[in-house]
């Protein structure tokens, strides 16, 4: 185990749907909360930030954000823990069908 | 025709570029096949080319291509600074908080030979923005953002308002007008330290003792005669005006043949007295009047318009050209215009005969006649 695996390591994934636009492959980061996580990812890929966060940092309102499977509870400040091995999913939420 | 003339078009489902060949426009290339791009501006003297993608899910997003390239690469978007915890700004018909994120770039437009790396943006949900640096990096246009007739602004279709057309005075930079779907329009003439509502327009949409409020206004679209700045058409959602003096003051055309509802409005470049605007019936009814799409011309300052058909489907027509879907080039003489049943025509003579490009593209929100690109 290297250093930053005792600090936990967050595994970032996002949808294909989000690839055609812009370069967002799947990233180890760290971050005690989804909001440290995301910011860590984007410290690596800054182009990413603005089609997962809104103008005031808030989750898109068409874009889902999972941990360890679970809906996120606080889309806005991203406020939710994460624990050791988490695992992040940046979906498109479905509309028009 | 200049063989090195192009027509961007700005759809639902991406942008497609014509170009001439042997008189007629054809489809050149397609870039952002599937993404609704919602602004298109291109810059003669740099060659350089702007579009705003709204990604529906992943936010609005700004590209940009040099002259020349083929590529298109991500420039900044206009992003709006922290909603201050004191805001207090509400749409009065939602009775919402107006949220500070750009939800669609409407227009994009360019400062003008005298400033070149200039670039304007009009957004929902109404601010203003401009970037120095060939959009590299924007600024939310406070002078206007922060004035305090905002508060009555309010969303007309779309969800809250938006700035929709942004026009620099060519003589003076630092002149500029803006009009905003609901909310009037403004000019400064200090390079956007202070505005002031233009007055004249009269809306049909809300009780009379306040049908001639200037914030709560609807211009469709505003455009100017580049040759005579002080000239300017307005389609209202109420009407068709023109302004004499650089926007300060509009003067209502109580009659215009088909209909005086409609979005589009081209002002000649050169000639202050003539313009193009695309009528429909009515605002209850955003179809062609009869069923027979035509635009309507206007070569004496508004007194009188022809109709213009030649070329045009004559029945059982459906189609409605959005605000930014008619374009005219720098002679006066090309126009084209795109509709949102995915039609596309053109004309070489001022409108006489309309030739259809195409008549199966996604529904068209933005037309621009490039010189080059």
């Amino acid at each position: 185990m290297t250093a930053i695996y005792d600090r936990g390591v967050v595994r970032v994934n996002f949808t294909k749907n989000m690839q055609r636009h812009v370069d967002c492959p799947p990233e180890d980061v760290s971050g005690a909360t989804l909001r440290l996580a995301l910011d860590d990812y984007f410290r690596i890929h800054p182009a990413v930030r603005s089609y997962v966060l809104d103008d005031q940092g808030a989750v898109r309102r068409h874009v889902a954000v999972f941990v360890d499977g679970d809906h996120v509870s606080d889309p806005s400040s991203l406020s939710d823990p994460l624990g050791d091995d988490a695992e992040i999913h940046v979906m498109q939420a479905l509309s028009g069908g | 025709m200049n063989d090195q003339d192009s027509l961007l078009v700005g759809t639902r489902k991406g942008l497609f570029t014509m170009r001439t060949h042997g008189g007629a426009w054809r489809p050149e290339r397609v870039d952002f096949l599937g993404e609704p791009v919602t602004a298109v501006v291109h810059d003669e003297t740099s060659g350089r080319t702007w579009a705003a993608l709204g990604t529906g899910h992943f936010g609005v997003h700004v590209w940009r291509r040099e002259g020349g390239a083929s590529e298109w690469v991500e420039v900044a978007s206009p992003t709006y600074p922290a909603r201050p915890a004191s805001a207090t700004d509400v749409d009065p018909m939602r009775q919402e908080p107006v949220p500070w994120a750009t939800q669609m770039a409407w227009v994009l437009e360019t400062g003008g030979p005298q400033r070149p790396d200039e670039l304007w943006c009009g957004t929902i949900p109404g601010g203003l923005f401009r970037s120095r640096d060939g959009g590299d990096s924007w600024q939310l246009e406070r002078g206007l953002w922060d004035h305090e007739a905002r508060a009555q602004w309010f969303g007309g279709g779309y969800d809250w308002p938006g700035v929709h057309s942004v026009t620099p005075d060519p003589r003076d930079p630092n002149t500029i007008v803006a009009a905003v779907s609901c909310g009037g329009s403004w000019i400064t003439r200090d390079d956007g330290a202070t505005w002031e509502a233009s007055t004249g327009m009269r809306a049909d949409y809300v009780p009379p003792d306040a049908a001639m409020d200037p914030y709560t206004q609807d211009p469709h679209r505003v455009v100017r005669c580049l040759a005579d700045p002080d000239v300017l058409w307005n389609q209202h959602h109420s009407g068709c005006y023109r302004s004499t003096d650089g926007g300060v003051m509009w003067e209502e055309i109580v009659e215009r043949a088909p209909s005086v509802f409609g979005f589009a409005a081209a002002a000649h470049p050169t000639d202050p007295s003539t313009a193009w605007f695309v009528p429909a019936v009515a605002d209850q009814l955003r179809v062609p009047v009869d069923g027979r799409f035509v635009a309507s011309r206007t070569t004496d300052g508004g007194k009188s318009f022809d109709v213009l058909g030649d070329g045009l489907p004559d029945h059982d027509a459906y189609d409605l050209v959005y605000r930014h879907a008619l374009d005219v080039d720098g002679t006066g003489e090309q126009l084209a215009m795109g509709s949102t049943t995915g039609s596309l025509w053109a004309t070489g003579n001022g409108g006489e005969r309309w030739e259809t490009v195409s008549a199966n593209l996604p529904p068209v929100n933005v037309v621009r006649f490039a010189s080059r690109g």
